[in-house]
C-alpha cells in the first residue's frame, strides 16, 4: 500500500492519539469509565491500524512477537504479584490497603491502577497476538 | 425524550441484526455487526452504563470486526446459498424469544430503586466506595468510579482470572497455529 498517501498519513497522525487515549483509559480506570480491558484493546487497535496500513512485517520491527508473548505473561504476573505482595505485607490476597498502610484509601487506588495496568498489558498483547496469528499464513 | 432515542436506536439494532442474518456477503455482514455493536454502545450510554458502552465500542465494534475480517480472508467472502427455512431452529428461536418476552413484565422497572439488585449488596458497595459529596467509606474520594472499585477490588479474584483466561486464549492460539520457534530456542517446527 505504498501509494495510499492519504491512508498512510491519516494512520500516522491517528496512532499517537490512539496510544495516549489507550493509556489514559488504562491508568484512569479508577476515576473514569474504562480500565485495563478497554484501554488494552484501544492500545492494540493503534498497532493493528499500523499493521493494516504498513503491512504485518513492519509491525514485527516495532512490536516483535517475543515482546507481546512476554508482556502477556508479565501482565498476569503483575496482577497476581500484587496479590502476593499484599499477602507478604500482612493482609489478604489482593488487599490493596496494604500497599500504603498509613493511607489505606490511597492504597486501594494504587492497587487498582497497578492491576489495571497489568490487565491492559495482557489484553493489548493478546489482542495483537490474535491479530498477528490470523493475519499471517500458518506455519506449515 | 430519552424514550424516543431508545426506540430509534433499538429499531436500528433490530434492523442491523436482521441484516446480518440475511446478507450473503460475509464482508458486509461483518461491517453490519460492527454497526450493531456501535448502536448497542449508544444504547448502553443512554442507560448511563458508561463502562459497558466503552467495552462494547472498543471490543464489539473495534477488535471483533478486525478479527472477523481476518477470518473472512480464510473462509471466503460469500455465504453458501441457503435453501428454505430450518424448521427446528425457527421453533426453538420463537419459543425462547416468546419465553423471554413472557418474563419481561415480571422484571422491575428500569432504574426502580426498590429493585432487588439495588436493595441487596449494592448499598454496601456504594457505602464502602465513594458517597456523593461525602468522604466516608472505605475508599473515600480516591476511587470515584464504583464500577472499577467492584471489578478490581471487591471482585479482584474474578478480574484476575479473567486476565488469566485472556492470556490462556492467546497461548492456546499460538499453540494451535503451530508458530515455529526461533532457531533452536525451544523447538524446531511445531510447538
Amino acid at each position: 500500500m505504498n501509494d495510499a498517501v492519504v491512508l498512510r498519513t491519516t494512520a500516522k497522525l491517528l496512532m499517537p492519539f490512539m496510544m495516549v487515549f489507550g493509556l489514559y483509559v488504562i491508568f484512569h480506570g479508577e476515576a473514569g469509565p474504562g480500565g485495563g480491558f478497554q484501554g488494552g484493546v484501544i492500545l492494540a487497535a493503534a498497532f493493528i491500524l499500523y499493521a493494516l496500513v504498513n503491512g504485518i512485517d513492519k509491525l514485527e520491527t516495532i512490536v516483535p512477537e517475543r515482546l507481546t508473548d512476554v508482556l502477556a505473561a508479565v501482565g498476569v504476573l503483575i496482577f497476581a504479584g500484587t496479590g502476593v505482595y499484599t499477602m507478604l505485607a500482612g493482609g489478604a490476597f489482593l488487599d490493596y490497603a496494604q500497599i500504603t498502610p498509613s493511607n489505606p484509601e490511597a492504597g486501594q487506588a494504587w492497587g487498582m491502577t497497578i492491576v489495571e495496568s497489568g490487565v491492559g498489558m495482557t489484553v493489548a498483547s493478546v489482542m495483537l497476538t490474535l491479530f498477528r496469528e490470523f493475519a499471517t499464513e500458518p506455519a506449515e | 425524550m430519552m424514550i424516543v432515542v431508545d426506540i430509534v436506536l433499538l429499531t436500528l439494532v433490530v434492523a442491523t441484526g436482521y441484516a446480518v442474518t440475511r446478507l450473503q456477503s460475509l464482508f458486509s455482514a461483518a461491517m453490519m455487526s460492527s454497526i450493531y455493536s456501535l448502536l448497542m454502545a449508544a444504547v448502553w450510554y443512554n442507560m448511563h452504563a458508561m463502562d459497558v458502552a466503552f467495552t462494547e465500542a472498543a471490543v464489539g465494534a473495534g477488535i471483533t470486526t478486525a478479527l472477523l475480517i481476518a477470518t473472512i480472508v480464510y473462509t471466503g467472502r460469500d455465504e453458501k446459498p441457503r435453501t428454505g427455512v430450518h424448521l427446528p431452529a425457527l421453533v426453538v428461536c420463537v419459543a425462547l424469544g416468546g419465553l423471554l418476552v413472557y418474563g419481561v413484565p415480571d422484571m422491575p422497572a428500569f432504574g426502580d430503586p426498590n429493585a432487588p439488585i439495588h436493595a441487596h449488596v449494592a448499598p454496601e458497595y456504594i457505602d464502602q466506595s465513594v458517597r456523593s459529596g461525602k468522604t466516608h467509606g472505605d475508599m473515600k474520594r480516591y476511587v470515584p468510579n464504583k464500577v472499577t472499585a467492584v471489578l478490581a477490588s471487591y471482585r479482584g479474584y474474578d478480574t484476575m482470572f479473567e486476565a488469566a483466561v485472556i492470556f490462556t486464549a492467546g497461548i492456546a492460539l499460538i499453540l494451535l497455529r503451530g508458530r515455529p520457534r526461533q532457531r533452536g530456542r525451544f523447538y524446531r517446527g511445531r510447538v
